[in-house]
């Protein structure tokens, strides 16, 4: 039967599973919006179309399901640049639909025309411009599988105005053949026999765990793998909650913000078994001074090119965090090694760093501590929240001091580093788990970048809890300038504006606001009591910094302590 | 891997060497784009690039000219698979292989240089296909060395313009790229 580009526009999205979009309309998406209005799955109208993005990223976070979002062409299309280079830098899985000027016009400089393909063209996973209507329903298909298959990541689809409306028949196609693209899930049985023989044999072994774990659902396997093997675990900001932060074996985050006892366990290992992570420059701080005492280097990637990109790698294994670790633990199994006691003497060694060095912070009388603030949402929090976050101060600090339990719980832009992030993916994070908590941590900085989008929360009176640790400044950018150049502190002091509670109030949501450390406690238990959008300003001390800190340029080792 | 040596010039001893890598994409609007800008979006060169269809009409194939060592090479490889138009890739220099390129070369001639010119023309076996008064259009075809040896004996004559199509590969033997 024959249907118009718009209506198999939501047909394909609804073959696709999809319960939930991200939108903000315009003129050459109008015929999409029409057929959307009657569509069973639900829009939610943003109010930037960068929020719209991040939404859907937040949603695919949250979920593991592909997020999707809607656009306008032109300045709605530019505006989701950020979002997907966001999405594209964490590998996650969003589907971006833009519309486009009608074909005959492409190139013309017409209203509203933007060249979203060739601008996108470096930070999508794929993309596509749709020209014929014929075309349409394939390319959809195409998209989402390959926005969730092999190393996930965003793919834009260009739909011009005339294609929406032309007519054509609907098949929607059984399967996808994409002659360049076969990502490898099982990883090569020989090395993995030989990871196993090298994790027996090693004294001081680290697991290395990030993002890509978490994308692959592979936490069951990675706490068995932990368990069986007695070998401690360090995880990236991506793979928070990829191992529960309060097992035994846990080290917490390691990096340019990571606890000591974590990074020296990777400057004093004698193996490391990076897990779908990437060797990020935050995490290994100078290379030539990197892993210094590792004989060996294990590391399962889905993504090939990220293997011996950064650092050589002596025992390289292509393929699915989850199906690669469950055939690790099985040749590990059939070894028969007792691996009681192992490792014994590097745990202590470990421990003692701990002791040495914890995460500390004193909270006094007066002026109430961010870390403190972290420590009391974390207390406070039920054991299935989901906290989402900015960038800065508060996210590191939200990073080291916040327990996390469970895998897509900890929602933050790690690779881009984008301020504005934490709302909206909240709000796509509420919308995918209606009846969790979803608990937004933002800095005054990074809250003003996305404020707007209170909007929505209240539009669709989505509960989710934002608090801002407000401390007046760009915190991380001050904490440089303090260290590096000279405490000149360059445009970097935001000021007592706005009044948050009046500003969530002007938006229909409910303020509240602590100022003094024995306010924090029941101020919060208020704020995550009170129903619907609810905004929580705590006024934090500006002189506070993130410690550990590795400086730029220096070796991990060489971490600046309190 | 074995390098593509140009005689005459020694490579630094960091290990960079020029390599031909032949890459076989779908025939489709912006995978030119999409294979160039993730050489710059990545800080590799391009010193040459030569596109166009195969036997199959919705496969192209492209064959780029780049130097780095080997850890240089190896993401060069890495990052172009990852492309979802990019069916393959192969580095050219690490097997056997043959190699041409078309050069169109305008050089002066002058009339005391006119029978110099034509001579030459005839050892390298080229073409003079635009004849004017004082200049002569030369096509050579041949490998890397054969023109480089050409430009360097009619520059002492005189070169006004030069334009090449950078080389273009294929696997010695009986295997086919796909």
């Amino acid at each position: 039967m024959k249907k118009c580009g718009a209506e198999i526009f939501v047909e394909c999205l609804l073959k696709e599973g999809v319960d939930a979009i991200f939108g903000h309309p315009g003129g050459v998406v109008l015929k999409i919006y029409d057929v959307l209005l009657d569509a069973p799955f639900r829009h939610f109208l943003m109010r930037h179309e960068q929020s719209a993005v991040h939404a859907a990223d937040g949603y695919a976070r949250a979920t593991g399901k592909p997020g999707v979002c809607l656009a306008t062409s032109g300045p709605g299309a530019t505006n989701c640049v950020t979002g997907l280079v966001t999405a594209n830098m964490d590998s996650i899985p969003i589907l971006v639909f833009t519309g486009q000027v009608p074909t005959t016009v492409i190139g013309n400089d017409a209203f509203q025309e933007a060249d979203i393909f060739g601008i996108t063209m470096p930070c999508v996973k794929h993309s596509y411009v749709v020209r014929r209507v014929e075309e349409l329903a394939r390319t959809i298909k195409e998209a989402f599988y390959i926005a969730q298959s092999g190393k996930p990541g965003p793919v834009l689809v260009d739909i011009p105005k005339d294609v929406s409306q032309a007519e054509t028949e609907f098949t929607y196609p059984r399967e996808v053949k994409l002659r360049g693209y076969a990502p490898t899930y099982a990883g090569h049985s020989g090395q993995i026999r030989r990871a196993a023989k090298a994790l027996a044999l090693a004294k001081r072994p680290v697991l290395y765990v990030g993002g890509g774990t978490v994308s692959s659902n592979a936490s069951p396997e990675l706490l068995e793998l932990a368990e069986l093997t007695h070998i401690p675990v360090t995880t990236t900001l991506l793979g928070l909650g990829s191992f529960p932060e309060r097992h035994e074996l846990s080290m917490g985050m390691l990096g340019m913000h990571g606890t000591y006892w974590a990074n020296m366990s990777m400057c004093e290992g004698d193996l490391i078994f990076a897990v779908g992570a990437r060797f990020d420059d935050r995490v290994t701080g100078r290379l030539d001074a990197f892993a210094s005492q590792a004989e060996t280097i294990i590391h399962i990637d889905i993504d090939p090119s990220s293997i011996g990109k950064n650092v050589r790698t002596d025992i390289p294994i292509v393929g699915d965090v989850k199906t690669v670790l469950r055939a690790l633990i099985d040749e590990l199994k059939s070894l028969k090694k007792d691996w009681q006691g192992d490792h014994h003497e590097w745990l202590q060694m470990i421990a003692a760093w701990a002791v040495q060095h914890p995460l500390k912070y004193q909270q006094g009388e007066e002026a109430v501590k961010g870390q403190y603030v972290i420590e009391t949402i974390s207390k406070l929090a039920p054991d299935d929240a989901i906290i989402t976050t900015g960038v800065g101060q508060h996210q590191m600090w939200a990073a080291q001091f916040y327990k996390f339990r469970h895998p897509r719980s900890f929602l933050t832009s790690g690779g881009l580093g984008t301020m504005g992030y934490c709302l909206p993916a909240s709000i796509g994070a509420q919308v995918a788990f209606p009846n969790r908590m979803v608990i937004g941590v933002d800095g005054d900085g990074s809250f003003q970048m996305t404020s707007h989008e209170l909007a929505t929360a209240v539009q669709y009176q989505l509960p989710l809890k934002i608090v801002i640790l407000n401390n007046y400044y760009l915190g991380m950018v001050k904490q440089w300038q303090e260290l590096f150049y000279n405490k000149r502190y360059s445009h970097s002091y935001l000021g007592t504006i706005p009044d948050y509670v009046k500003l969530a109030e002007a938006y229909g949501a409910t303020g509240f606001r602590a100022t003094k450390p024995h306010e924090v406690l029941p101020t919060l238990q208020r704020a995550f009591q009170t129903p619907g959008p609810v905004v929580a300003e705590v006024v934090i001390d500006s002189e506070e910094k993130v410690y550990p800190m590795v400086p730029a340029g220096a070796a991990l080792r060489e971490m600046v302590l309190a | 891997m074995r390098a593509r040596e140009a005689p005459g010039q020694s490579n630094d001893d960091k290990g960079v060497r020029q390599h031909i890598i032949s890459v076989l994409v779908e025939n489709r609007v912006g995978v030119l784009a999409r294979v160039a800008g993730l050489f710059t979006g990545r800080g590799f060169n391009i010193e040459s690039l030569a596109v166009a269809e195969t036997e199959d009409p919705t496969l192209s194939r492209m064959t780029i000219v780049t130097g780095g060592d080997a850890r240089i090479i190896e993401q060069v490889t890495k990052q172009l698979n990852k492309l979802i138009d990019v069916i393959k890739v192969v580095d050219l220099s690490g097997e056997h292989f043959v190699e041409r390129e078309l050069m169109l070369v305008k050089v002066r001639a002058e009339p005391e240089q006119r029978a110099e010119v034509l001579r030459i023309t005839d050892i390298f076996r080229g073409n003079i296909i635009d004849v004017s008064p004082k200049a002569y259009v030369i096509e050579v075809t041949g490998d890397a060395d054969k023109i480089r040896a050409f430009i360097d004996l009619v520059k002492p004559i005189g070169v006004l313009e030069i334009v090449r199509t950078g080389p273009v590969a294929l696997s010695r033997g009986n295997k086919a790229i796909s």
